[in-house]
């Protein structure tokens, strides 16, 4: 007898289409669909896809609790030993969707799950919850990556113990393994100080845990005086994208000047980002980047000064270095101009 | 990005559609809007209508930046 496992994907890995198609609802298929068939291969006939579930990106974002009900219906039908969802890489929302529903499946229908993403994808805050390999950022990685996640379930669905993060390929969760070490400590740490010294790879064995938050600043006292700036990750810029900001992994930001500016229209903004169906934005950027509002309350008197540049890059797929420090160095800008106030928009 | 700018000093407040991505990047005020593709839009509604929707989200955004807040909180709208 064969294990059964239901499989989780979403429109991209099930060949329904991109980012135009990520909001088609979920729907059950027989049998293993795209990267299914690199698990199934790897298990042998020990176990087996016998269903998989097909949800847009978009559509479980959007509509999480629909979608999460559906979901759990068809798993507890279909009676699986496992439910496996993605890799997804470094797809932030398929990220998400695949953590989120193999979290609800884990708790409230009990069936062990298993996913795999890239460790900056914001799903992998999840990752003390649901067990989660660390694939890498692109779906090139299916290669490396649909194995680890296959001999990992496997273990699972046999009831196998498992073995450390570092050993099995899962993000470290929190939850202690013992094993012996092949040399003493103090070896491994003369090892690791050389290694350091000389400027070579090591790996330290007690990663410290990272909180980045920043507290919240103070509120803005009086907004009639307050000049607010907007910046967005979701790509608009110029019509014609003078500074080739890349519509996905951007490398850059772009600064542009909005004075005099009293509406976005197709005809003067688009969108560069390709990470989400750019239709709406390019026939009316306000939708995405506020300019028509937020000029409308200056007139007003609501608000003191729309500042004159708003800041743009795309979030597709940009590494947390690279936004961290695009952001750093507009902040600064921001300061000098007397900038009291951010509105940040992301798609 | 929303950190950073919060790290210079200047309050911010993130406007965007999942709101759970926001809380785990560490945006601190945090206003949800329409959809992923149009978050300030509605393209089902006709222009006035979705204009008078998209002044109530950035007077929702701008309120979210007059309150004093402790700790990371969604200003729902």
């Amino acid at each position: 007898m064969s294990y059964k496992v239901v499989h989780y994907i979403n429109q991209f890995f099930a060949n329904i289409g991109g980012e135009e198609m990520a909001h088609v609802a979920p729907e059950l298929r027989e049998g293993f669909v795209g990267p299914g068939m690199a698990l199934n291969t790897a298990w042998k006939g020990e176990a087996e896809i016998t269903a998989t579930i097909v949800c847009g990106d978009s559509y479980f974002a959007e509509h999480e609790a629909d979608a999460k009900e559906k979901v759990l219906a068809w798993v507890k039908e279909q009676k699986p030993d496992m439910f496996i969802a993605g890799p997804a890489f470094n797809a932030g929302r398929y990220g998400y969707a695949c953590a989120t529903i193999a979290n609800a499946v884990q708790e409230e229908l009990g069936i062990p799950v298993l996913t795999g993403m890239y460790e900056e994808n914001p799903g992998a805050d999840l990752k003390n919850k649901v067990l989660i390999v660390a694939t890498a950022n692109s779906a090139a990685g299916m290669r490396k990556a649909a194995p680890v996640m296959a001999k990992l379930a496997l273990k699972i669905m046999k009831g196998e113990k498992i073995g450390a993060s570092a050993e099995e390929g899962y993000m470290p969760n929190g939850i202690r393994r013992n094993f012996f070490e092949k040399e003493v400590g103090a070896k491994r740490a003369v090892d690791m100080l050389i290694a350091k010294l000389s400027d070579k790879p090591f790996t330290t064995e007690y990663p410290m845990p990272s909180f980045d938050r920043v507290a919240p600043n103070k509120a803005v006292k009086d907004l009639s005086k307050a000049t607010i700036a907007l910046c967005t990750s979701g790509g608009i810029v110029p019509k014609g994208n003078p500074d080739h900001i890349e519509s996905s992994s951007a490398s850059h930001y772009g600064e542009y000047s909005i004075a005099g500016v009293d509406d976005l229209t197709a005809e003067t903004y688009e969108t560069a980002h390709g990470g989400y169906d750019p239709v709406y934005a390019n026939a009316d950027a306000d939708r995405v980047l506020p300019v028509d509002i937020l000029r409308e309350m200056e007139r007003e008197g609501k608000i003191g000064k729309l500042h004159d540049f708003f800041y743009t890059t795309v979030g597709n797929g940009t590494s947390v270095a690279n936004a961290k420090k695009f952001a750093a160095e507009y902040a600064q800008k921001l300061l000098q101009a007397g900038v009291h106030a951010v509105i940040m928009t992301s798609t | 990005m929303v950190k950073e700018i919060e790290r210079a000093g200047i309050p911010v407040v993130h406007m965007c559609t999942v709101t759970p991505i926001s809380m785990t990047v560490g945006a601190n005020r945090i206003v949800p809007t329409i959809a992923i593709p149009h978050p300030l839009g509605n393209p089902a509604l006709s222009l006035e209508e979705e204009k008078a929707i998209r002044r109530k989200l950035v007077e929702r955004a701008l309120e979210a930046l007059t309150t004093e807040v402790d700790d990371q909180t969604i200003f729902e709208v």
